[in-house]
């Protein structure tokens, strides 16, 4: 076995610590890094001592709700990704490739297109997650326990293909071509022009997700040796797979209803990230999290300093470095099977 | 501790692996599980480890139910051995072996000092201990077999059920390992162990369960494996000798059919 498999495992608390020191200093980028020029220090001062200048309006409305959702919408990604992929022991398991991302961004638009949205606020994180639900039900059904890699990438074909289908439909039966136009660049994913206000909506639901993802973590490391295994060690899978499956579709569907389908970020965080955990799918949980977030936080900063107009969209540039990525993993599995 | 099992009925489809079978097994003993493919020796185990509901009958430890003892108690006093042997992940061999001590640990606390030296003590039982730090996917088939077992071991459960737990050893590690589940029957606990080996059922068990087309053929101390219950339970004639004491049985040759068909 290659020295990559044998891991270079390191200790956990200093892990954890580097990562969540990088999230910091990737979230500082993300708010140094923009298209007005901008003071951080000043807009800082600015804000707290509550005066409305534009340095702080830029800080405040701009900047702040950018990083922090890339920051949340990240760690949501790199968290639901590791725990899908140890609840159906595969490492091409992601929020992304097996639908669940489509369905929310299908039901995330139904709200919008339905007219929804404008009744009550939370209706299209809402919306969101009641998508990623049904995805994740009807990936369960379809590809079930302990899946194989093909039956579980075929029904992530079918089910994304059919979230797209049906948002296409929507977007076919728009009787407003602006409308459509504006939808179709919502579903390419981004953070830029999003408010404070859709970060209070989204964080309650994503943080309820993340305790439901987060505290498998035992139950999580238990299957590593299989179901009936993980049962005779006390732990109920039933419940593990509703829990599961809630705190991915909370966490995914209250991400990707704020900023459209980011795809790749579960994917490649966790695969990242294993290695230096032992391949231990507990422990793979938070610090795939904290990838995540700053395997977002840096691409969002890199396509605003990407001289590229209109601004390449997040869901753009993640799926352009994640799915050759995606790519050289199959391949290197397929060598190994 | 003490499993009594009272009518158990499992069905698959049409077929009974398991057609109204009662047993009571106990702690101290070392019982073999044997019978050909399919007898329904899998089934019995995974019922008597909590894995499988019964569609009749019920399985009561020390009178209660699993559902009267909860699963954490279940898990902590019956520890399950599952037949296949993989990791789903390349986990180290001392990773894995921790995870037997998840039903005594409190979620997301380190592991106590009991759990600790339950670790090293089942490592060093299994003789895995210099492969500990390796990744179980490197190990070969006999050495993940035991790294597995070690980890059945950590549990300290009162009742060890074991699946096929010597069917990739080689003869010396079989050998290891029946004398390693004597060990542990020795310390108090129970070893029940689904068997293909008669001749290491007979010498190292003190008492044979035979089991064929879901029911008890035989139930005993080695001898209650006599010439009519091989012919009837697996179809075989066997030889049988002794050496130092100690009888020992062989299968040889099919069995003449009785019937003549």
């Amino acid at each position: 076995m290659s020295a990559r498999a044998q891991g270079v495992e390191v200790g956990y608390a200093p892990l954890v610590a580097a990562l969540a020191a990088l999230t910091l200093v990737a979230a500082l980028a993300s708010l140094t890094v923009g298209y007005a020029r901008l003071d951080v220090a000043a807009a800082l001062a600015d804000a707290f001592a509550g005066r409305s200048t534009v340095a702080a309006l830029v800080f405040e409305q701009i900047r702040l709700p950018r990083a922090a959702l890339g920051a949340m919408v990240g760690f949501s990604l790199g968290l639901a990704g590791a725990a899908l992929q140890g609840l159906l022991r595969n490492p091409l398991a992601d929020p992304g490739v097996i639908g669940v991302s489509g369905g929310a961004a299908f039901g995330a638009v139904a709200v919008f297109y339905s007219g929804l949205a404008g009744v009550f606020a939370l209706a299209m994180p809402l919306g969101g997650v009641a998508g990623a639900i049904v995805a994740a039900l009807l990936l369960y059904g379809l590809a079930g326990r302990g899946a194989g890699t093909m039956t579980l990438i075929l029904a992530g074909v079918t089910i994304n293909s059919f979230a797209g289908a049906l948002t296409a439909l929507a977007l076919n039966l728009s009787p407003n071509p602006y409308a459509a136009y504006e939808i179709m660049f919502w579903l390419m994913g981004s953070l830029a022009d999003r408010s404070l206000p859709q970060l209070w909506l989204a964080a309650p639901l994503t943080v309820v997700g993340w305790a439901l993802l987060l505290s498998s973590a035992p139950a999580l490391d238990a299957l590593s040796l299989g179901e009936d295994t993980a049962a005779s060690l006390g732990f109920d899978l039933g419940r593990l797979r509703a829990q599961l499956v809630a705190g991915a579709a909370l966490a995914v569907g209250a991400a990707v209803a704020v900023t459209g389908a980011i795809g790749f970020v579960g994917l490649v965080a966790p695969h990242l990230l294993r290695p230096f955990v032992g391949h231990r799918p507990g422990r793979l949980l938070l610090v795939s999290g904290l990838a995540g977030a700053i395997v977002l936080l840096a691409a969002d900063v890199a396509v605003r300093l990407i001289p590229v107009h209109p601004e390449l969209k997040l869901g753009v540039a993640t799926a352009l470095i994640g799915a050759p990525l995606l790519y050289g993993l199959i391949d290197r599995m397929r060598k190994e099977a | 501790m003490r499993i009594a099992a009272r009518g158990l009925v499992v069905r698959f489809g049409a077929r009974a692996a398991l057609a109204g079978l009662d047993c009571n097994l106990v702690s101290g003993e070392l019982v073999g599980l044997v019978g050909p493919n399919g007898a329904g020796k899998s089934t019995l185990l995974r019922v008597l480890a909590g894995l499988q509901r019964p569609d009749a009958g019920e399985a009561r430890y020390d009178g209660r139910s699993a559902a009267e003892l909860g699963r954490a108690a279940l898990a902590r006093r019956v520890a399950y051995l599952a037949q296949s042997g993989l990791s789903h992940w390349p986990l180290r061999v001392d990773h894995v072996v921790a995870l037997g001590r998840l039903p005594h640990r409190r979620p997301f606390s380190p592991p106590s000092a009991a759990d600790c030296a339950a670790i090293e003590a089942a490592l060093a039982a299994a003789e895995v201990e210099a492969l500990r730090a390796r990744p179980i996917g490197t190990l070969s088939g006999g050495e993940r077999a035991r790294a597995l077992l070690a980890r059945a071991l950590a549990v300290e459960a009162d009742m060890l059920l074991a699946d096929e737990p010597v069917a990739s050893l080689d003869p010396l590690h079989q050998l290891r390992a029946m004398t390693l589940l004597r060990a542990v029957v020795r310390k108090g606990a129970g070893v029940v162990a689904v068997l293909h080996d008669l001749t290491l059922a007979t010498r190292f068990c003190d008492r044979l369960i035979v089991l064929a087309e879901g029911r008890i053929v035989a139930d005993g101390p080695p001898a209650a494996l006599t010439d009519a219950v091989l012919a009837e339970a697996y179809g075989v004639v066997a030889v049988r000798g002794e050496r130092d004491g100690e009888p020992f049985v062989v299968p040889w040759r099919a069995a003449p059919r009785r019937d003549g068909s």
